[in-house]
Parts: C-alpha cells; sequence; structure tokens
C-alpha cells in the first residue's frame, strides 16, 4: 500500500524532467529565428526560458525532497508495523514486476528513495534490446538541474548589459540557450548514449562560444584549442562507454551498469580499460592535469560565458560523469595490492600544480582558470578517496563562488577599459568599485575555504575524506592526496590574496575612467556573493549544527537527498568520514596564514613604487631556484610546447615525410604500375582483339561477301539459254537423284 | 492399253522442245520450243488419265492448253516489244540483266 502511495505521490515534474531541457531547446531555436526582431534582440526569449526551467528545477528539488521524506517515512513506519512491510514489499514487486508499458512509459519504483526513471522507446538493433530515450531524476540529476539553470540565469541577467551592442548579440544569447539546454540533456540522461549526445553538444556550445569573437586570431585559436583537446578525450568516452556498453551485456543504461560494476559481475580488468578510456574524457573536460591546457585559454571567450560554461557547469560534467559511473570508476582505477584509487592522485596532482599556475599570470581571469582546474582536481581527489559527497558537495559551493568570482571578473573588466590585466589596468578599485569589491572578496574568502563560506565546508569535508587525520575515520592510505589538498588549500588563499592585492589595493594604474557597474551587472554578483556565504551550512555536520543552537536534523541535508539511493551498495568503505574540528582549524588557520604571507609581500614590493606594473626585487629577482621555477610556471610546465612543438610538430613532420614517400614510393607506384599495365593492355588489345580479331572478321565477312559475289555474278550472264541449261540440266540431277534414290 | 508408246512420244516431244529452247536464237522459235515441252506434258496427262480410267488427267490438260494460250500471248507481247526496242528477236541480245 504504501508503495503504492509514493508511486502515486511522486510529483510530475519528476516525471516529466524532460520538459527541462526541452525549453531552452525550444529557446534556442526561437531565439535563432526570431531573435533580431523581437525587441532586445532575443534576450528577452532567452531569458524568460531560463527563469521558467528554473522555476520548475526549483520545483523539482522541492519534489525531490518531499519524495525522498516520503520514502523514508515509509521505511520507518515499515520497520515499526510488520504487516506494511509485508503490504510494502509485496507491492515493491509487484511494480517491479509489472513494469508495463504506460503509454509508452515505464516508471521503475521503488519504496527506497532510489531514481525515478521515465522512458521511451528510442530504437532497436536486433540482438539487443530496445534503446531507450529518457530521463533518470535522482539527487545528483536534481542538484545540478539547480545549479544550472541558477547560474545560467544570472549569467543570462549579467549579460544583458555585458555583452550590450555586440555584433553577434543575438546569437549569443542563442547559444547560452542551446548550452543550458544540452548541459541539463546530459545531466537528466537515463542512459550512456544520450550522455555521450549531451557532452558533445556542451563541447561544440563550448567551442562556438570562446570563439564568439573570432575575428582575432587568439580567440578562434584558443576555441579550436578547447574543442581538438576535449576531442582527444571523446575518443576515450566513446571507447570506454562501449566497452562498457559489451560488458554489462549490450545496455546503455547507467543504473543497470553502475548496478553490476558494482556487484562485481564485470571484470576488474575491462573496468580498468573502460575507466581509463573514460578518465581521458573526464581529464579533458573537466581540465585535469595534463589535459587542463585548454581551460586558461577558453578565458578568450566573453566572460559571462567563462562563468557559465568554464567555471560552474560544464567543466564539472567530467566530475558529474565520475560521479554517475562511480562504482566502474571506483573499481576500476583501484590500483591492486593498495587501497589507494588512481583518480585520487590524478586529483592531487591537478589541484597543486594547477594552483601554482594561477601564481604568475597577470590576467585576472587567467588566474581564476587556473583556480578552476585547481578546484576540479579537489572534486577529482574527493572522488577518488571515496568521498562521494564531498566531491558532490564541492561541485555545489564551488558553481556558486566560482561564478560569482568570474562575474566580478567581468565586472571589473567592463569598468576597466575591457582589460583584464591586473598589473597595468587595475588596482586601488575597492573605492571605485565598493559593490565588485564585497562580492569578489566574499567569493575568495569562499574559494580559499575561510570560515564560515561555501568552500570552507566542502574543503573540510574532503580533507576529512581523506581519512588520514586522526579521528576522521578513514583507512588511512591516501598521505599524498591529503597533503597535497593541504597544500592546494593553502596556495588557494594565497593566490587570491594576491589577486585581492593588485586589483583592490594600491593605487590605480590604469588608464581609464573607472566607474561601478549597473544593477544587471551587480546584483548578479550580490546574489550570488549571498549563495557562496550560504549554501556552505546545507551539509554542516549534525555535531555543528546542535552547536549553533539549530536541531542537529539540519545537519548533512545536502549529502541527505544529493547522495543516490545505491551509495550504500557502492563498493568499498564509501561512508562518510567523521568531521574533525582540529582538522577544520589547522587548514583554516594555515590558508589564512598563506593569504596573510602573500598579502604582506605585496604590500612590501609595492611599497616602493607603486604605480610600478613590471615589479622588481622580488622573490624571483632574489634566487636563482625561485627565477627558474618562476619560469618554468609562467611556461606552462612547457605542455603547450609538448604538445605543439613536440607532439604536434614531432608526429606532423615525420608522418608527412612518411606520407609523403609513401606517397611518392609506393601510391604513386602502385599507380603507375597500373596504368603502365592498362597502357599495355589496350595496346594489346587495339592490336590484336580490337584489329585483329573483331576488325579482321568484319572485314573478313565483307571480304568474303565480295569473294563470293564475285563468283556468283559469273551465273548471272544475263543469257537465257544458259539459265534455261541451268535449269534443265539442275532438273535432270533431281530427276537422277530421285531415280537412283527411290 | 499401251501407255509405254505415249510415254516414249511425250518424252520425245519433251527432248525436241527442250533442245529447241536451248538452241533457238528466235524468241519465236523458244516460244514455240516451249509450246512442244507444254503439250509433251499434255500428252503425258491425258495418258496418265486414260490409263488410269479417271478424267481429272483430260480435265488438266484442258486447263494447260488455256494457260498455255496465256502465256504464249504474254511471250509474244514481250518478243513484240523487244523488237520494238532493240530491232531484233533473238534471246541471246536481252542480256542486259547480267551480273
Amino acid at each position: 500500500m504504501f508503495s503504492a502511495e509514493v508511486a502515486t505521490d511522486i510529483s510530475w515534474i519528476l516525471e516529466n524532467a524532460w520538459i527541462i531541457p526541452a525549453i531552452p531547446a525550444a529557446s534556442f531555436l526561437l531565439i535563432l529565428f526570431f531573435g533580431k526582431k523581437t525587441p532586445g534582440g532575443g534576450h528577452w526569449i532567452g531569458i524568460t526560458s531560463v527563469l521558467a526551467i528554473f522555476a520548475l528545477s526549483l520545483w523539482s528539488a522541492v519534489a525531490w525532497i518531499g519524495y525522498v521524506d516520503d520514502s523514508h517515512g515509509a521505511e520507518a513506519e515499515a520497520e515499526h508495523a510488520a504487516v506494511v512491510e509485508e503490504f510494502a514489499v509485496g507491492d515493491t514487486l509487484t511494480l517491479a514486476a509489472a513494469e508495463e508499458p504506460v503509454e509508452g512509459e515505464e516508471h521503475a519504483v521503488e519504496a527506497t528513495p532510489g531514481p525515478i526513471l521515465s522512458e521511451r522507446d528510442w530504437f532497436s538493433i536486433a540482438p539487443f534490446d530496445t534503446f531507450k530515450i529518457g530521463t533518470l531524476v535522482d539527487g545528483q540529476s536534481v542538484m545540478l538541474l539547480f545549479v544550472v539553470t541558477f547560474i545560467s540565469s544570472l549569467v543570462h541577467i549579467f549579460s544583458v548589459d555585458y555583452v550590450a551592442g555586440d555584433r553577434r548579440y543575438t546569437h549569443y544569447f542563442a547559444f547560452l540557450s542551446l548550452f543550458t539546454s544540452a548541459m541539463l540533456f546530459m545531466v537528466l540522461s537515463s542512459n550512456t548514449l544520450q550522455l555521450i549526445v549531451g557532452w558533445e553538444l556542451v563541447g561544440v556550445c563550448s567551442f562556438a562560444l570562446i570563439g564568439h569573437w573570432w575575428e582575432e586570431k587568439p580567440n578562434s585559436d584558443a576555441a579550436l584549442k578547447a574543442f581538438l583537446t576535449n576531442r582527444v578525450g571523446d575518443i576515450g568516452l566513446l571507447v570506454g562507454m562501449t566497452i562498457l556498453f559489451f560488458a554489462a551485456g549490450g545496455t546503455f543504461d547507467i543504473t543497470t551498469i553502475n548496478t553490476m560494476a558494482g556487484a562485481g559481475e564485470i571484470g576488474q580488468g575491462t573496468l580498468l580499460v573502460a575507466s581509463l578510456c573514460l578518465l581521458g574524457a573526464v581529464m579533458s573536460k573537466s581540465g585535469q592535469f595534463i589535459l587542463h591546457t585548454w581551460l586558461p585559454d577558453a578565458m578568450a571567450g566573453p566572460t559571462p560565458v567563462s562563468a557559465l560554461i568554464h567555471a560552474a557547469t560544464m567543466v564539472v560534467a567530467g566530475i558529474y560523469l565520475v560521479g554517475r559511473l562511480y562504482s566502474v570508476f571506483w573499481v576500476g582505477l583501484a590500483i591492486p595490492g593498495s587501497n589507494i584509487n588512481a583518480l585520487a592522485l590524478i586529483g592531487g596532482v591537478t589541484c597543486v600544480f594547477g594552483g601554482m599556475l594561477a601564481f604568475v599570470q597577470n590576467d585576472i581571469k587567467k588566474v581564476l582558470a587556473y583556480s578552476t582546474v585547481s578546484q576540479l582536481g579537489y572534486m577529482a581527489l574527493a572522488l577518488g578517496v571515496g568521498a562521494w559527497t564531498a566531491g558532490m558537495f564541492h561541485l555545489f559551493t564551488h558553481a556558486f563562488f566560482k561564478a560569482c568570482l568570474f562575474l566580478g571578473a567581468g565586472s571589473l573588466s567592463h569598468a576597466c577599459h575591457h582589460s583584464f590585466d591586473m598589473k597595468a589596468e587595475m588596482g586601488g578599485l575597492r573605492k571605485i568599485m565598493p559593490k565588485t569589491f564585497i562580492t569578489f572578496v566574499i567569493g575568495s574568502l569562499a574559494l580559499a575555504g575561510i570560515p564560515p563560506m561555501a568552500g570552507f565546508w566542502s574543503k573540510d569535508e574532503i580533507l576529512a575524506g581523506a581519512g588520514v587525520w586522526p579521528g576522521t575515520g578513514g583507512n588511512g592510505t591516501y598521505y599524498i592526496p591529503f597533503i597535497f589538498g593541504m597544500i592546494t588549500a593553502a596556495l588557494t588563499a594565497a593566490y587570491m590574496s594576491r589577486v585581492i592585492w593588485l586589483v583592490f589595493f594600491g593605487q590605480y594604474r590604469g588608464h581609464s575612467q573607472p566607474h561601478e557597474n549597473g544593477p544587471l551587472i551587480t546584483v548578479p554578483l550580490m546574489i550570488l556573493a549571498f549563495m557562496a556565504t550560504v549554501v556552505g551550512f546545507l551539509n554542516m555536520p549534525p555535531a555543528f549544527a546542535t552547536a549553533i543552537g539549530l536541531p542537529e536534523s539540519w545537519g548533512e541535508r545536502f549529502g541527505h537527498y544529493v547522495e543516490p539511493a545505491g551509495i550504500a551498495s557502492f563498493p568499498g568503505d564509501l561512508g562518510h568520514a567523521n568531521p574533525s574540528l582540529s582538522l577544520a582549524i589547522v587548514a583554516s588557520l594555515l590558508a589564512a596564514g598563506a593569504g596573510g604571507v602573500v598579502w604582506l609581500y605585496y604590500q612590501a614590493l609595492y611599497r616602493k613604487d607603486s604605480m610600478a606594473t613590471e615589479v622588481t626585487g622580488g622573490l624571483k629577482d632574489k634566487h636563482k631556484v625561485l627565477a627558474a621555477g618562476h619560469t618554468m610556471l609562467v611556461n606552462k610546465y612547457y605542455l603547450d610546447d609538448l604538445y605543439t612543438e613536440t607532439i604536434a610538430m614531432g608526429t606532423k613532420g615525420p608522418i608527412a615525410k612518411a606520407a609523403y614517400w609513401f606517397n611518392q614510393n609506393v601510391l604513386d607506384g602502385v599507380i603507375d604500375t597500373v596504368g603502365k599495365g592498362t597502357v599495355g593492355l589496350g595496346r594489346f588489345v587495339y592490336r590484336y582483339i580490337d584489329q585483329g580479331a573483331i576488325d579482321g572478321s568484319v572485314r573478313g565477312m565483307g571480304v568474303g561477301a565480295d569473294d563470293s559475289g564475285q563468283m556468283l555474278r559469273k551465273v548471272q550472264s544475263g543469257k537465257i539459254r544458259q539459265y534455261a541449261m541451268l535449269m534443265f540440266g539442275g532438273a535432270v540431277v533431281l530427276v537422277a537423284v530421285f531415280i537412283v534414290a527411290v | 492399253m499401251l501407255l509405254n508408246q505415249f510415254l516414249f512420244l511425250a518424252a520425245i516431244l519433251f527432248c525436241i522442245g527442250v533442245y529447241g529452247v536451248l538452241t533457238r536464237k528466235n524468241g519465236v522459235l523458244v516460244l514455240m520450243s516451249i509450246e512442244v515441252i507444254l503439250n509433251a506434258v499434255n500428252i503425258n496427262l491425258v495418258a496418265f488419265g486414260a490409263y488410269n480410267d479417271d478424267v481429272s488427267g483430260q480435265v488438266f490438260a484442258l486447263f494447260l492448253i488455256a494457260v498455255a494460250a496465256a502465256e504464249v500471248g504474254v511471250g509474244l507481247a514481250i518478243i513484240l516489244l523487244m523488237y520494238r526496242n532493240r530491232q531484233s528477236i533473238s534471246v541471246a541480245d536481252a542480256d542486259a540483266l547480267h551480273g
């Protein structure tokens, strides 16, 4: 009875979530075809649709929370009353057995808060089950629906002012709509095939929006670089998904693949290969070291695009993929003979190396881009050490404060001559742009993980999740990721401290008249700053909730609603780490200390010459090792050189030469031989067959006819008596034959 | 009844007619020779008809006489026209269709 009630109680939106990506897709077409004719150049269509889907996402979030609560309520009551439990189990079974299509749809409903699947038949190929298309609604997808639509709404509003007067204003909004639609489509996909489609679509939108101002060569180069780097990973995605398809017995269904991988029904070797292929996709899309190089260049696009796509949403697609197919990655990437998952190491390396790169950038957006790389490394680290919830929570909080910082950078650039150069065009802006200053500082504090900002809670959870710190209850094997995580905590605070000093303190070094921006730009900043302050409390430890006088049940709400139902069935010990007060204090002090040191350093550095755009007497001038390190960082670990000079040119040159040789000698040789052979054959055919046999026979017939005619014409003498003689002679012969024969 | 005598007579007439056709250059004489051949045939028909006690042989002979008359009519007309055009009735000269 209970499960039946739960089944009927499922909110309409959770079963019809397809409408959420459908609305911006329609908006994309509307803007593309009618945008220029509508007032505002199409932005009203975009903003209306994105606000509508934000409302729908809020509805779905509320509905999901209600759904989870109902289910838990049902469970609790079922435990108390055995009769009810029997009913519930019985009904669940019948529901599971009676999966008959109702109006072409299927609803697999469980009493536990499992994902809500709504699928339709897509297409079928003979030996496999019918392929389906549909939506998979669970905590993770609802969380991302909320994040994507929220950030997208603010970015739409921000863009109205920011890209005003742009020559491709309408197309810009069209692509924002398409991106939003594609991202939501991917997030809601119920099978991996659908996920690949969404994945590629967001890649295309990223390409188009990075190259929005393609008239300038660096911009179109950056777009191409992003696209090509992502292609490298996309190959991995295709191969990996294909392996999983066959390994799971011919199905793309995400739930099935996850269950089978978790239950050990797919061999570890297969999962290793599949997850390594998928890891390529994750690394390219989510900017993991060594495929992160496209992400800083992607800052060539308009700043709101960077905020939406390259900070808050698209780049977390890789993290989302790991979270979605967590069993696959968890089992596949486990290093044999140890308790360590390779993903944690990649994440650890990414967060430290990305963070270090942020120090040498003068372009504020590039600092933020490397910071994004670093934070994405944090998320991968969290997923690698088994802290699923911490990783997803960091994704959630990061979206808000990083979008806040990017839009803040956009606001600065909008005021300062459209430049992003912190050293040449900024400085001392705190009094001129107070709203931007305050929101930017809030975002930075959140990013640096200073309590009580959002980043503090999620970063702390990840560090605790590594399970090394005493009292956090882990298996104690993730020392290296933990140390990397701590270093990154310090690095993050340090480079954000540098940014804030260079931009907002000291003296203004630019050449324009900066001014605070209008409400279309500052209001989104304030909303994001507010979110960056408060969202951390969504997953505060229950002990903290009681300590500040709130009911204990207010703690860890995020994990409660977002965690997949099957997290208990995920392999390994993916329990929650115990929050540790001492760890939180140490990490926060580390961050605050690093930030403070950098602050004092810059203050001392600029005291000598407050207008200097290139500061001398800095660290790199003091010691050779530091200078070498600086050069290394400025050259981005020479990865770009490695890719273009060594790998691309190195393969291009020899391959081109080999191809040329092959072309000249083998292919041309073959063609030459074939050509010569054909000519020879043609001559032979002409000489002997055509001229000899065919013409000969035709001519022979002519000659034969002529000759026989010449012979026979003598018979035709015209002499009647001769004819008569022949006639009678013939008659005599006939008579003779007749007589002899008879 | 002695059939053989009639057949011998007809054969002799036939051979005379053939000889005439082959040797004579005069168109009129060739036609006359053809008549001799035809009459040889007539004798045969009548002889066989009488021998078999059947009148159809005589009927055939009557038809043949009529046809021969027509044939001579056509033949004489050709010779007449030949004479008008060539001032000769020699069949040896009429060789315009030679190959």
